[in-house]
């Protein structure tokens, strides 16, 4: 803050209530999760071993800790793979998405053209189009690449488009006024006012980038997509091997929550000198 | 009408009219002559066209029919614009706002840096340059607004109802350092507002308009010499040429009814 704050020199007792419970605060936030977890994992491995549950039908935490570990070799080229097809579809998706944004906004005629076609790729499931696509697409990966970035596209481009709509008219009659080009109004105005709402579809892009690249191990195959996580979880369960099958699970768990906090982190970083969402309010 | 003496003028609106979608009138059979260095207000209820004369001045829209005359070539920087909302973009700067126009010209910050650091030091926020705006108060971002459309040296700054979601005590002080930018820059302006108070405190031509049409139904001169301080708000004469000026917008009014 570059205002200079007039702090006041000694704290009343509200204030120091609200002090105190904003400490609190700060440490539940990350002690209550992990409490739940730690519980959690305790109530299962008690269910487990107390009902002798056989490993076929659930394994307890301490074989799946162990499959982790053991599996490792298998798991983590696995989790390399999928991670590989989920950035690249989202990779994509963020071109083709912020392309097509960009000529929707750019041209009118774009937009009543071929808007209402997005929209039907995006409400078609995916898992209805896989099949097909398998069997018109020659190489096996494309077909994959592409099911997961159909599924992964589109918040892309709805956030986008209503982004680079959002700018304000004032603004968009100063740009006139001082006889801005097209491009000048796009790279100054537009683009920054669109950021918000790109970042916000970037999020929900990535999560679906990574269920795009689930459906496409499940339903192409490791033919086109590599042995990936999905893959490996499909053949554990062929093979009653539950304990890597939950391993399996738990690894596409963490790649999906390490999507989400590396696209969150990149949205605060571009956002937190100006846009309301990342600012933290004062009092 | 009553030009002031040694002006001469700068725009020549002459039987302008502009109908929105080919029904509803928003300004009919204007006559206006802008003269160089004029402080002219153009006061009227809503609904006057005060706003559409605003915009096409500035170009944004065009009139039906009638002819707008600048004398001499208008260039991109000759005008500046400042809207109701301070309208600036919230991922720049301070300065960086205020470099817009020059941006928009393809002059580099470094070029522009000695433009907008006057600009800045005009409307007194040459501490602020590198604060975004939500660090600023209203008024604050008014003044950045203000520094940006006198950035380019203007010949003529139009100002839509610049100050009217501000707290009083802040459009006094704003009035009063309007003036004196005014002064320092030697430009004209052509300030669109609702006020009686600030129109006649500002200005030393009122244009008073009425509304359905839009038209302009009087214009008085307020002819107390600048520079004009906070005593004026106080004087005898201050009372008498807002009591003309209310009777002339009673009447606009009247006639709009």
């Amino acid at each position: 803050m570059s205002l200079p704050d007039d702090a006041a020199p000694t704290l009343d007792k509200e204030e120091e209530v609200r002090a105190r419970r904003d400490r609190i605060n700060r440490v539940a936030k990350w002690t209550l999760p992990s409490l739940v977890m730690a519980l959690s994992l305790l109530a299962w491995h008690l269910y487990v071993t107390l009902n002798d549950v056989p490993h076929y039908v659930l394994p307890g935490p301490v074989p799946v800790g162990k499959s982790i570990i053991e599996d490792w070799a298998l798991l983590w080229p696995a989790m390399l793979t999928t991670s590989r097809l989920t950035i690249l579809a989202l990779f994509l998706a963020v071109t083709g998405g912020v392309a097509l944004a960009v000529a929707f906004t750019q041209s009118r005629w774009a937009e009543m053209s071929f808007f209402p076609y997005a929209v039907i790729l995006q409400v078609t499931p995916v898992v209805a189009i896989a099949p097909l696509l398998q069997i018109y697409v020659d190489s096996a990966f494309v077909a994959a690449l592409l099911c997961a970035w159909i599924v992964a596209f589109f918040p892309i481009l709805s956030n986008t488009t209503t982004g680079l709509k959002s700018a304000d008219h004032n603004l968009h009659d100063l740009f006139t006024i001082y006889g801005a080009t097209r491009w000048q109004r796009l790279r100054y105005l537009a683009a920054p006012s669109a950021l918000p709402y790109f970042l916000g579809g970037l999020r929900i892009a990535g999560g679906l980038a990574l269920i795009g690249a689930v459906v496409a191990e499940f339903v192409i195959g490791r033919t086109g997509t590599g042995l990936g996580l999905a893959s490996t979880l499909l053949e554990a369960s062929y093979r009653f091997n539950f304990g890597r099958l939950y391993a399996a699970l738990i690894l596409i768990s963490i790649l999906g929550i390490g999507i989400f906090a590396i696209t969150s982190l990149i949205s605060h970083l571009m956002l937190r000198k100006w846009h309301e969402s990342a600012l933290n309010r004062e009092v | 009408m009553t030009a002031r003496h040694g002006r001469k003028p700068l725009l020549t609106m002459s039987r302008i009219e502009k109908t929105f979608r080919g029904e509803t009138v928003a300004l009919k059979d204007l006559n206006l002559t802008v003269n160089g260095g004029d402080f002219l207000s153009l006061l009227g209820p809503s609904g006057c066209g005060k706003s559409t004369a605003l915009r096409l001045i500035a170009g944004l829209i065009h009139p039906t029919s009638g002819r707008l005359e600048w004398s001499g070539e208008r260039g991109v920087g000759d005008l500046g614009i400042v809207f109701q909302e301070p309208t600036l973009m919230p991922w720049l700067t301070v300065a960086q706002n205020v470099w817009l126009p020059y941006r928009l010209r393809g002059k580099s910050f470094a070029e522009a840096q000695n433009d907008i650091k006057s600009a800045l030091e005009l409307v007194g926020l040459s501490e602020f340059s590198e604060a975004h705006p939500r660090e600023l108060s209203g008024g604050m971002k008014m003044r950045v607004s203000i520094a940006r459309a006198m950035v380019t040296r203007p010949r003529l700054i139009l100002l839509d109802e610049p100050f009217a979601a501000l707290d009083e005590i802040t459009r006094f002080k704003l009035n009063n350092d309007l003036l004196e930018m005014k002064a320092a820059l030697g430009c004209t302006v052509i300030f669109v507002t609702h006020s009686v108070f600030e129109s006649v405190f500002l200005s030393d031509r009122v244009i008073v308009m009425a509304a359905r049409p839009g038209r302009v139904i009087s214009e008085l001169g307020i002819d107390t010499p600048y520079p004009r301080h906070a005593d004026f708000r106080t004087s005898n004469e201050y009372a008498a040429h807002t009591r003309d000026v209310s009777n002339a917008l009673g009447e606009a009014m009247g006639a709009a009814a």
